[in-house]
């Protein structure tokens, strides 16, 4: 699905994006697209500027170039009124607050949708009420029971292992109404069956949620097995974007991996492929 | 949880009080600050008043330093902005004293956001030094505008009236303070349960995340630095009725830090901790003095060291308890009781 | 209105003199906050301790006021070894807000012992330096202020030299731009915070040695720490150039405002400067900018 087909307008739109930090080009000209109902995975070795790709589309970092969403330019909005739209994420060091338990965390990333003021809040009357308990109930029929995190749900998120950590982070970006899923190296560190569980979380909230997915990844395993479209980066440039099939068979996208002496990991990897759809279906 | 009754059992979930045990506690909590008037001299209800008064100070500088993790160091400031308004108001125009004390907290409110606005370029503790600027720069308005100050002989306020009422003694000043100081501390605890506290904490933690997931750093700073100034200007507002002359000198940076010292001891982002901090170094320096009226039999020049005595004390308070209980008299507390609730079981 | 440039003149060096005694009790901050990353708010406090110091060696002990000074130098040096040691130390790795409280507390107990001591009335410290007036052109100079701004430019001239060659004054810049990498390169970074605490105490201590012989000595000369505190907030809590431009700024425009608007506005110029300054360089004039990363 997602690359051919044709007429819909892509979700993300990324024109020439490029950024500078001092001498360093971290981004230079990317360009591609998300299209509805597609997970897209951008890859490259590291210090390719995947993370920065991230932030300039967060509008963390003010780069030059076009970003639309829905077919709307967003360059103008600040970070939180692109969070609003839907620009939903997780980060690659986990950014969980950490004075808060994990149902607190989750439903931080309802804010920008709540209407709840300063003095609705002290008198927790009315709508305040009403929103919360709306925003619980929500969070707790959705997310909590869609990735089976119940049993930490009044947990301090710091006393979490790392595995559950990262799946909070997705739980607040889910409760962000996300129009599209950002996530940062959702399976980074994670053993096998974490990985297994991740992949299945990502490709379940595709079909149920219906939300596309950006996906940022060095586990080539389950980039090649869960993407529509793969998007390379190496040293800030794009250099190549296509079908998984496509990208493996890319020359100059080995040819950057052997620049980092990660080649034969990724061939190793690549070969591994479809590997993962069996533990999905038994999961 | 998923039954038919799901939404009346998150709505119990939420709630201030979620156990019965708890509403009890609180329910007898309150009962006793109604009774403790009528038992209590004239020297505890003063210090009462004194306490309460300073609870709501140290829970507004709370909001904003332990759950924003803005350091502020001009919260006596802007108890001074509370109380000039309130004398002024009371002295001047003679509006009723609720109004008085709601104006205290809005003009310090205002003024408050005025000195909150570098907080979003200026970080840490260059903003902690930057406050220190609110601090001499009221104090020198206090101090110079004489038409609405009169300057450093300051502002004598007529006793609080209620009804007809003058509320001139610390028994009757009670019934206006202690209300006041209840109704806020539940405001600010209802704040932690809903979206606004929640991007409080979230900027203390990680403000460029939480910008990133929605949150808008500027206007979130900014209401926490008027949430912390009206609490400041209501309880500067009652420190004027309860004391009844407002000076320049009333409200130094010293106070700033106490207030300070007394969120550090009670334990930082909580609300029992502000509670407990405040009640506990307004009451240190009593306790300091009847040790004194102890030794002086021993040591007759006692009475002469209990300035220096109690400086020292205050100091060794926060040293000690950074170094040894760094979450407060709350945590201390919460140990107490997680102990008893399994006593006689060995934890 | 005739300007009286005399009196500019005259002023200015005062406020200039002055400066330099901010500058030199600003590099001791600087060199605490450059390698333990501790805002020192109780620098006032030190100073104070150490004129306090040597009023007890010279008046007390009636000692040679040189002698004296060392031995307030000493005092200082094993203070600082004493506190990095029992309180800083353990507040390694807590919230910035946690250990610059714990500054505050030290201040305060200083505050309070030397009162006990003492006793919180003013005292003055025993003549040592030259009295003939300065004359710079036809401006007069309070001599005592500026043999003290003598004394002060010269101890940082020596501190410059020594941060750029001496083993430790290397060590504790490497320590400085970068904790784990000097620890890991073989430097010993728990000496280098214990180094930098007795360094900057004894340099605090000096510095109230001098200002307590313009001013004389009381147990609220702490104050001199929150013009400090403008100084390094002014020039950058991490720069050793902006303290000593910005000790010289703060020095010059409170004499200014002291002269020309009149006493009660020596505070409020330095802290609107402190905040006008922040507006624009929110790190100080010279201070290193915190690169932020998602
Ligand atoms: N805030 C910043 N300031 C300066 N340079 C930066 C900043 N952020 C990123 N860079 C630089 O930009 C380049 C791209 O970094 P980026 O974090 O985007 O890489 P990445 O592809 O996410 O790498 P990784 O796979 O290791 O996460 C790197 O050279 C990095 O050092
Ligand atoms: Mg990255």
């Amino acid at each position: 699905m997602g690359a051919d087909a044709a007429p819909a307008t892509p979700v993300l739109e990324v024109e020439n994006l490029s950024l500078s930090f001092g001498g360093i080009r971290a981004l230079n000209g990317v360009s591609f697209a998300v299209q509805p109902g597609s997970i897209t995975s951008v890859i490259g070795p590291n210090g390719a500027g995947k993370t920065s790709l991230f932030n300039s589309i967060s509008g963390f970092y003010k780069s030059t170039g076009t970003v639309r969403v829905d077919g709307k330019p967003i360059d103008h909005l600040h970070p939180p009124e692109r969070a609003k739209l839907g620009l939903a994420r997780s980060f690659q060091n986990i950014a969980l607050f950490r004075g808060m338990t994990v149902l607190d965390n989750i439903k931080l990333g309802r804010h920008a949708h709540m209407k709840t003021g300063l003095l609705d809040a002290l008198f927790y009357f009315g709508r305040a009420r009403r929103e919360e308990v709306e925003l619980r109930r929500e969070v707790e029929e959705r997310i909590i029971d869609f990735l089976e995190i119940d049993h930490i749900r009044k947990a301090p998120v710091a006393s979490l292992p790392y595995g559950l950590q990262k799946r909070v982070e997705l739980a607040r970006a889910l409760a962000m109404r996300p129009r599209l899923l950002m996530l940062d190296e959702p399976v980074a560190g994670m053993n096998r069956e974490e990985t297994e569980d991740m992949a299945r979380f990502i490709l379940d909230v595709r079909e149920e949620w219906g939300v596309p997915v950006l996906m940022v990844e060095h586990d080539m395993g389950m980039v090649m097995d869960i993407s529509d479209h793969v998007v390379v980066l190496n040293f800030g440039q794009m250099i190549a974007q296509g079908t998984p099939r496509e990208v493996q068979a890319n020359p100059e996208v080995a040819a950057a991996y052997l620049g980092t002496g990660d080649v034969a990991d990724l061939r190793r990897r690549v070969a591994a492929e479809t590997r993962l759809p069996e533990t999905r279906e038994v999961a | 949880m998923r039954i038919a009754t799901a939404k009346e059992t998150y709505a119990a979930d939420e709630a201030l009080f979620d156990t019965a045990v708890q509403r009890v506690w609180f329910a007898i909590l309150l009962a006793a600050l109604a009774l403790f008037p009528f038992l209590a001299d004239q020297y505890w209800l003063f210090l009462a008043g004194l306490a309460a008064i300073n609870v709501i100070s140290v829970t507004g500088l709370n909001i904003l330093t332990g759950y924003t993790g803005l350091v502020s160091l001009g919260q006596a400031a802007f108890m001074g902005v509370g109380a000039y308004t309130v004398a002024v108001m009371e002295a001047r125009l003679g509006t009723p004293v609720l109004l008085n004390l709601l104006g205290g907290g809005l003009v310090a409110a205002g003024v408050g956001m005025v000195f909150g606005l570098p907080s979003l370029r200026v970080k840490g503790l260059y903003l902690a030094i930057a406050t220190i600027a609110a601090s001499f720069i009221l104090h020198f308005v206090f101090a110079n505008w004489t038409s609405v100050t009169r300057g450093v002989s300051g502002i004598n306020v007529p006793p609080a009236a209620f009804f007809g009422m003058a509320l001139d003694t610390p028994f009757k000043l009670y019934w206006l303070i202690m209300p006041i100081t209840v109704l806020l501390l539940l405001g600010a605890a209802n704040l932690f349960r809903t979206r606004v506290g929640r991007a409080f904490i979230a900027v203390r933690d990680r403000d460029i995340s939480a910008e990133v997931l929605g949150i808008p750093l500027l206007r979130t700073k900014l209401t926490s630095f008027a949430l912390a100034s009206f609490y400041a200007g209501v309880a500067g507002g009652l420190w004027a009725y309860f004391f009844r002359v407002v000076t320049p000198e009333s409200f130094p940076l010293l106070l700033s830090i106490f207030l300070l010292a007394a969120i550090i001891v009670g334990g930082m982002g909580t609300i029992l901790g502000g509670i407990l901090g405040a009640v506990f170094m307004t009451l240190v320096p009593e306790f300091l003095k009847l040790l004194v009226g102890f030794v002086t039999p021993v040591w007759p020049d006692a009475a002469v060291h209990l300035s220096p005595v109690r400086t020292v004390v205050f100091g060794a308070m926060i040293v000690g308890f950074l170094i040894f209980e760094p979450q407060g008299l709350a945590e201390m507390w919460r140990r107490t009781r997680r102990f008893f609730h399994l006593w006689p079981f060995k934890t | 209105m005739e300007m009286d440039w005399l009196l500019l003149a005259e002023v200015s060096l005062a406020g200039l003199g002055t400066g330099g005694l901010y500058a030199l009790t600003a590099l001791a901050f600087v060199i605490i906050y450059k390698a333990t990353r501790v805002v020192n708010l109780a620098i006032g406090e030190i100073l104070m301790l150490g004129a306090y110091a040597f009023f007890g060696l010279a008046a007390g002990w009636a000692l040679p006021w040189w002698v004296a000074a060392l031995g307030a130098l000493a005092v200082a040096g094993v203070f600082g070894a004493v506190v990095e040691r029992t309180i800083i130390r353990p507040m390694l790795g807590e919230s910035p807000i946690s250990v610059f409280m714990v500054t505050v507390g030290l201040g305060s107990m200083l505050v309070g012992v030397v009162e006990l001591i003492w006793t919180a009335d003013p005292h003055r410290l025993p003549e040592f330096m030259p009295n003939t007036p300065i004359l710079i052109g036809d401006a007069f100079l309070a001599p005592k202020i500026g043999y003290g701004f003598m004394v002060a430019a010269a101890v940082i001239a020596v501190f410059v030299l020594l941060f750029r060659f001496w083993r430790g004054g290397v060590a504790l810049r490497a320590t400085a731009s970068d904790q784990a990498a000097a620890y890991s390169v073989g430097i010993n970074v728990p000496g280098v915070f214990s180094l930098a605490w007795i360094v900057a105490c004894m340099v605090a201590a000096g510095a109230g040695i001098l200002v307590g012989s313009i001013g004389g000595i009381s147990s609220t000369m702490g104050v001199f720490g929150l013009s400090v505190l403008v100084v390094v907030i002014v020039g950058g809590l991490d720069s050793v150039p902006g303290a000593l431009v910005a000790g010289l700024l703060v020095g010059l425009v409170e004499a200014l405002a002291g002269a020309y608007l009149g006493g009660e506005f020596k505070l409020l110029a330095t802290f609107s400067l402190l905040v006008a300054v922040l507006m624009v360089h929110p790190y100080g004039l010279f201070g290193t900018r915190e690169i932020e990363r998602l």
